[in-house]
């Protein structure tokens, strides 16, 4: 095995900005990315993931840095001769070819013989369901339809590493969905490397095997759809991924992988720890509103806050409730509407504890 | 909502101006067909010969002069149709394109031509292919001597058509998608195949409508052409002003309605491939 399908080694790209300063769109980058692996560039939009991406195509060239493909550096590799393709965010279909056109144009390039593209296309259109519309122009099909389109047309060249710029942004939400899934499976099927763009987190964690959340250039963590929702590394990645109550406090006692954090109004309460803290510490600590339990008023327990109900949103399978701390902040729990919750659920005014398991909330520093 | 009233006088005023764009033509073409020899008066419509009464158009085309004159026009619309439109296409690539220093200086220049007056352009041209040859010549042998003539011709036709292309060419350029190049690059097409599979065929339409606008130019160019042809080197426009002096026949109405078939053709394929998806 000739190492990873793509590697980025401490990879910088440098643009100048409008007024004649260095910008800095990615920030000494590394990743790497095994063969086989579906794997999702997750951030906000200017935060480098498409930058990092025309990287690996080729269409941009790293300031500093190397990228490499099947362990290959790709040096100044023009777009043309790597063994790449891409996915265009609103897919580049040529206007004036026919969809069966589209998808030959990449086997033309590479001379495959005529019967042999007539075969492939055949083959490529079938698998994405789009038999028997060769003939059409892009714009006589859906959006749904181009987006398969797309798809073939860079899946019918066998790249090695199959790079996709947002490819589902511009469908509708139904759409969307259906298109996640059967990407997926796609996936699974052709086996080829996939590295994905997306701004949308819940794209993200439903599609890839790993996913890298960046922002301001910068790759903050690596790592599968659990790690980054259940044990997110900072505070930026706990906020943007899902919904978060960020508690602030101190470190006032450390043990066994968990810090004692002691929050404004004397209570204190164990989580886990994400970074290395020490005591004294000024941290963070993270829970997401799932992992709160709300309980009548009872003796004060461990990890146990105190505050009063003063919002209850119904949303079917759950039941949002807005409490407010002692300390004025308000959090969000969100409790599973089973039968026991619907019997004795909260209303606004009740005082109620807020409990969680120290496992299910992070200390972040910052 | 009630329709808006319609003025009669608007629809009068309308009239006229059609009227005024429209008559001379009318009148031309009309007496394209007269018995009399002079365009003064219609006498009636001509019936003359085997070609009826077509027999100012047979007479026109007879004659040898008009057909030289025919020819000289099209050599040079054709000739420098085509390098103008080369030209002006590859600098509307680059403008559109590139950032490049001066861009902005080159850009007023290449249109700044468009709005000079054209009879100071034509002297313009003039001075500069005497004083260019004056120098030339004088290191040449007598038999080689740059003179006056189709080549000069052609080369202003060419200089002034192409800030027309590329204005053109440009408009057609402006939404152009340059993630379809990047598509074709990431297919495997080199860029020169890329330029030609993806990039050509999408702006020909613009380039069609430049080279057609180019040759209409040029086809009716009078005064760049009168300062720089020379002997054996007559247009249409040059050899019709020389009938002029002399007595207007039917034959040069004939002369000018077939003219007009002509640019009425070029400029309405034009507008087709310009409005052309």
């Amino acid at each position: 095995m000739a190492g990873y399908a793509v590697e980025l080694r401490a990879v910088w790209k440098r643009f100048l900005g409008p007024a004649g300063e260095t910008v800095a769109a990615v920030k000494e980058l590394s990743l790497q990315i095994a063969d086989g692996e579906f794997f999702a560039l997750l951030g906000p939009s200017g935060c480098g993931k498409t930058t990092t991406l025309r990287m690996v195509a080729g269409f941009e060239l790293p300031s500093d840095g190397e990228v490499l493909i099947q362990g290959k550096p790709m040096g100044k590799t023009p777009p043309y001769q790597r063994p790449v393709n891409t996915v265009f965010q609103n897919y580049a279909l040529f206007p004036h070819m026919t969809i069966g056109e589209n998808v030959a144009f990449g086997l033309q390039m590479q001379k495959v013989g005529r019967q042999e593209v007539q075969r492939r296309v055949g083959d490529a259109l079938e698998m994405v369901r789009l038999s028997g519309l060769e003939r059409r122009r892009p714009k006589q099909l859906s959006g749904g339809q181009q987006q398969r389109v797309a798809l073939a047309r860079a899946l019918v060249n066998r790249p090695q590493v199959l790079l996709l710029d947002e490819p589902l942004g511009a469908l509708d939400l139904k759409l969307r969905k259906e298109m996640q899934l059967e990407l997926k499976k796609l996936q699974r099927e052709v086996g080829i490397t996939f590295v994905f763009v997306t701004h949308d987190q819940e794209e993200a964690l439903t599609m890839s095997d790993r996913i890298a959340v960046m922002d301001a250039g910068v790759a903050l963590q690596v790592g599968s759809a659990t790690q980054i929702y259940e044990q997110p590394n900072c505070r930026f990645v706990a906020d943007f991924i899902g919904e978060t109550n960020f508690l602030e406090g101190s470190v006032q006692q450390l043990q066994g992988g968990q810090a004692l954090v002691e929050l404004p109004g004397g209570l204190s309460v164990w989580a886990s720890m994400a970074q290395p803290v020490a005591v004294g510490n000024p941290v963070t600590v993270a829970v997401r509103p799932e992992k709160l339990t709300l309980r009548p008023l009872e003796a004060p327990l461990a990890n146990q806050l105190q505050g009063q109900v003063v919002d209850q949103v119904y949303i079917g399978t759950d039941t949002y409730y807005s409490v407010r701390l002692a300390s004025g902040q308000t959090i969000r729990v969100r409790e599973q509407n089973n039968l026991a919750a619907l019997r004795q659920g909260a209303q606004p005014g009740d005082t109620v504890c807020v409990q969680f398991v120290a496992e299910t909330a992070s200390v972040l520093t910052g | 909502m009630s329709q808006p009233r319609q003025s009669p006088w608007l629809a009068a005023l309308s009239g006229l101006v059609y009227f005024f764009l429209y008559a001379p033509i009318v009148v031309l073409i009309v007496f394209s067909f007269n018995v009399s020899r002079t365009n003064v008066v219609f006498e009636g419509v001509v019936n003359q010969g085997p070609c009826g009464p077509f027999y100012w158009y047979c007479e026109l085309l007879q004659n040898r002069s008009v057909a030289d004159a025919a020819r000289n026009t099209l050599i040079i619309a054709v000739t420098s149709t085509a390098v103008s439109t080369l030209i002006g296409t590859l600098a509307a690539l680059a403008l559109q394109r590139y950032e490049f220093f001066g861009k902005k200086s080159a850009e007023t220049a290449l249109y700044f031509p468009m709005v000079t007056p054209e009879i100071v352009m034509g002297i313009g041209i003039l001075v500069l292919f005497s004083a260019l040859f004056g120098w030339v010549n004088s290191m040449l042998p007598p038999g080689l001597r740059l003179t006056l003539g189709l080549g000069t011709v052609i080369v202003s036709h060419i200089a002034f058509s192409i800030p027309f292309v590329t204005l053109v060419v440009r408009a057609r350029l402006h939404g152009f998608d340059s993630r379809l190049e990047e598509a074709a690059m990431d297919l495997g097409a080199p860029p020169l195949t890329t330029f030609l599979r993806i990039t050509l065929p999408l702006i020909a339409p613009g380039v069609l409508a430049g080279a057609m606008l180019a040759f209409t130019l040029s086809l009716d160019d009078f005064i760049i052409t009168f300062f720089t042809t020379g002997p054996g080197a007559t247009t249409l426009p040059i050899y019709v002003y020389g009938l002029l002096r002399r007595v207007v026949t039917p034959e040069v109405n004939a002369l000018s309605t077939l003219w007009i078939l002509v640019v009425l053709t070029v400029v309405g394929l034009s507008q087709w491939f310009q409005q052309r998806e």
